[in-house]
């Protein structure tokens, strides 16, 4: 047993520490240290700068423009970049259209949009989920029905996150309504400049804009757009779920977060004790440490356990729950860190001598509140439970 | 034994909640609790005569009520509906006036609205923690220092505040105009402000104020509490309604059986809480007060978070919408635990008084 890096391992995460250092502009770290939005053209600065380096593409293999890392190297990219705040790399294109492509995508689809998606000219959304197809994603009802050369496409996605930078969506439709559903879906990628198409903003609990719904009425598109063949969307759709799946844990930002957290206890005060210092507060800090030293190697060992086989298996559920549920305590000790000083809206924050709070923690209670949203997308963590009670009792 | 609620305070529950439920629906309540002034009028008008304000005071002082289970009653309500209006601070100042003997009927009518300044910063929470001073050198009283987060201050006709002095913590009252005071929105809704107090001219209400301030905070974090029951109640409500009729897989969400025993533990924690509180509520006035409501402010905290986490979890993408009412009752049952003392502050009283009963 050695739970050491492999000497080659450690000259990466140096190598990968001191790229963020000399890289990574400050004004962006600090955007996302203090969680405010990021503007389209931050994240965008952010992906042409990984670009440049060649280190965009974690994921994909190096003949396709990629890294070729492996999953040790791409879990050790992420949590540096968490460390050092680095904004997070809009997964859409990058982690989700890119290896799909990679897989099934025909030569001519691989020529076509891998590049785009490297040096930014697209960004992609993720058109899965409907309003009446959450969790049961294959009871999905957007048709898409053969026209010639063409598939016309009717019907409604929802929460397609960031729709509002994207200049392009993937979607599953229904291109078959007899037998099973399953087998009646496919893979397309859609031009969202093509008429016929509507994108509308939701708005989040805590008044932010990151979700829209995109509604879809007799919509053209090319049959050429189809990826893999027809009606084998499922297919795709299982394989890339598997990979958005990795680094679903997200220790990376539970490590950052919960530093964050500490220095925040330091500096909070109660009567004349810091807040680190008052038992109770303390004792679920200690918890909460404890917990995410236990899943960060939870996490390792079944990375190593990946790269021995080749493919995360159904255990990335585990990380799903572990992950998520761990983050969510993070963000609620931190809210409640604050007092009552959590409660004004972050956009009303004071700053200067007039500051209510701690540098960097004005955010506190809309991310407690904005990050109840990863135990529910990406498969709720009911669903995750159900893929591990099937594995275990059948 | 009898725990039905008496015939007067049903009927100022069903008049205060048809009124509620017709007049500050949940549009009209997000229209109000999240832009300046954080009020309406004359809604705040109608609630006054619906006797809301007068429920908080005993007859002797001028009120109809004054009980513990009054003030359960009122805020109940106001916690279904989600009210943003500021009554909250009036039960606060209700409690320092009788105190301190000063006529009610100004606020109890609605005429005159109060704001009560106790926490800072660094004592958000704890009377004997606060570090405002107040000294006279002869010309009268000035305070220094800052208040933090004192809810309903910009709404505020007049306002109570709380300062040390050489002989111990103090009430006084500020005219809002001596203050330089910052409001804001809160991110549950409602609105509150920071005071900025340099050498401020105020005059003493009384000297020694530390009981009489830990009376009011008593009454507010039992306020709390039912108007805790009533949201939860509420988002209880909503969420069973959603569990039956959203369909996946093919039938009702609330087919599953993961969802169904936690729907069933909701249940079990929100009677827990309304069985604290009710306890609460009979205790206040007795040497058990203050004991008894931090039992009930810190099982509320808990359960509330939880009725709050939960029904976002089992609903789904639709309750981290702004447009679906259940993730403002969500926000609010979440952040009442950041008023008048958390889970935490409230737990470290009750363990500070541990003594075996036998
Ligand atoms: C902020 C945000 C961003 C998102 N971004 C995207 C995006 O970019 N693209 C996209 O396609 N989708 C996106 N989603 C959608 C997300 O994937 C869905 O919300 C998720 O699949 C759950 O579906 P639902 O919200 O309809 O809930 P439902 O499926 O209606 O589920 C409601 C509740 O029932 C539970 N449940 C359902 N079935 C079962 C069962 N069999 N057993 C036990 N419990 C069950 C669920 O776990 C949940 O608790 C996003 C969602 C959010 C909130």
């Amino acid at each position: 047993m050695d739970l050491t890096y492999s000497p080659e391992e450690q000259a990466f995460e140096a190598e990968v520490r001191a790229f963020l250092n000399a890289e990574l502009p400050a004004e962006l770290a600090e955007k996302v240290r203090k969680r405010r939005e990021l503007t389209k053209d931050d994240m965008n600065r952010w992906h042409a700068i990984l670009n440049a380096k060649g280190w965009l593409a974690g994921t994909w293999p190096v003949e396709a423009g990629g890294t070729g890392w492996s999953a040790v190297q791409q879990h050790i990219f992420e949590e540096e970049c968490c460390r050092a705040n680095a904004p997070r790399i809009v997964p859409f294109g990058l982690k989700m259209l890119g290896p799909v492509l990679l897989k099934f995508g025909t030569k001519a689809q691989q020529e076509e949009y891998l590049p785009r998606i490297l040096d930014g000219r697209d960004w992609w959304c993720q058109g899965y989920s409907e309003p009446g197809a959450g969790s049961d994603l294959a009871s999905l009802k957007t048709r898409a029905v053969r026209d010639g050369d063409d598939y016309i496409i009717n019907g409604q996605k929802t929460w397609t996150t960031l729709g509002q930078h994207a200049n392009r969506i993937f979607c599953l439709v229904r291109t078959k309504t007899d037998g099973k559903p399953q087998e009646g879906i496919s893979f397309v990628l859609v031009d969202l400049d093509t008429p016929g198409i509507e994108m509308r903003p939701i708005r989040l609990i805590e008044g932010g804009y990151e979700v829209n719904e995109v509604f879809f009425t007799d919509v053209r598109v090319p049959v050429s757009n189809l990826v893999g063949e027809e009606n084998m969307g499922w297919t795709i759709a299982k394989y890339l779920l598997l990979h958005e799946r990795t680094n679903i844990a997200g220790v990376g930002f539970s490590i950052e977060a919960l530093e964050q957290l500490k220095s925040l206890a330091t500096q909070v005060r109660r009567g004349g004790k810091r807040l680190i210092d008052t038992p109770l507060f303390a004792a679920r800090l200690a918890e909460v440490e404890i917990d995410l030293e236990a899943m960060r190697l939870t996490n390792l060992r079944m990375l190593a356990d990946a790269q021995k086989k080749g493919a995360p298996g159904p255990e990335t559920s585990m990380l799903k729950i572990k992950g998520t549920v761990i983050r969510q305590a993070i963000n609620d000790l931190a809210r409640r860190a604050l007092g009552p000083a959590a409660a004004p809206f972050p956009s009303e924050a004071l700053d200067g001598n007039a500051a209510l709070v701690p540098e960097d923690h004005a955010a506190n209670a809309a991310s407690y509140f904005n990050n109840r949203k990863i135990s529910i997308y990406g498969g709720s963590n009911e669903i995750q439970k159900n893929i591990l009670a099937k594995g275990i009792l059948g | 034994m009898d725990f039905e609620v008496s015939e007067d305070r049903r009927m100022l529950a069903d008049s205060l909640g048809r009124y509620l439920s017709d007049h500050y629906g949940i549009e009209h309540r997000n229209a109000v609790a999240y832009d300046a002034p954080f009020h309406d009028a004359q809604k705040w008008r109608d609630l006054a005569e619906l006797g809301v304000l007068y429920a908080l005071a005993p007859e002797d002082r001028g009120g109809f009520g004054g009980a513990g289970f009054d003030v359960v009653t009122v805020f109940e309500q106001l916690g279904r509906a989600l009210c943003p209006e500021p009554v909250l601070p009036q039960l606060l100042a209700t409690r320092l006036l009788m105190a301190s003997g000063a006529d009610l009927e100004p606020l109890l009518s609605g005429a005159t609205r109060y704001a009560v300044a106790i926490g800072e910063i660094d004592a958000p929470y704890a009377v004997e923690d606060i570090t405002t001073e107040a000294t006279d050198s002869g010309g009268g009283w000035r305070l220094t220092g800052r208040k933090s987060v004192v809810y309903g201050a910009e709404a505020a006709d007049r306002i109570l505040i709380a300062a040390r002095h050489a002989g111990g913590i103090g009430l006084f009252e500020i005219a809002p105009g001596n203050a330089d005071i910052t409001a804001y929105g809160m991110i549950d809704g409602g609105g509150a402000g920071e005071m900025f107090l340099d050498k401020s001219e105020a005059v003493l209400v009384a000297g020694d104020a530390g009981a009489m301030l830990q009376d009011a905070l008593d009454w507010g974090a039992l306020a709390l509490a039912a108007e805790a029951v009533g949201a939860m109640d509420a988002a209880n409500a909503m969420l069973i309604d959603y569990l039956k009729t959203r369909k996946q897989f093919g039938r009702p969400i609330g087919g599953f059986q993961a969802l169904q025993h936690r729907a069933v533990d909701l249940g079990i924690e929100i009677e827990q809480a309304r069985s604290i509180t009710i306890l609460a509520a009979s205790r206040m006035g007795t040497q058990a007060q203050s004991r008894s409501v931090s039992m009930a402010k810190n099982l509320i905290g808990r359960a509330a978070r939880l009725v709050a986490e939960e029904s976002i979890q089992m609903q789904g993408g639709i309750a981290m919408t702004w447009e679906y009412p259940a993730s403002h009752y969500a926000k609010r049952l979440v952040m009442i635990d950041h008023q008048l003392g958390d889970t935490e502050f409230h737990l470290e009283r009750v363990m500070a008084d541990l003594r075996p009963a036998r």
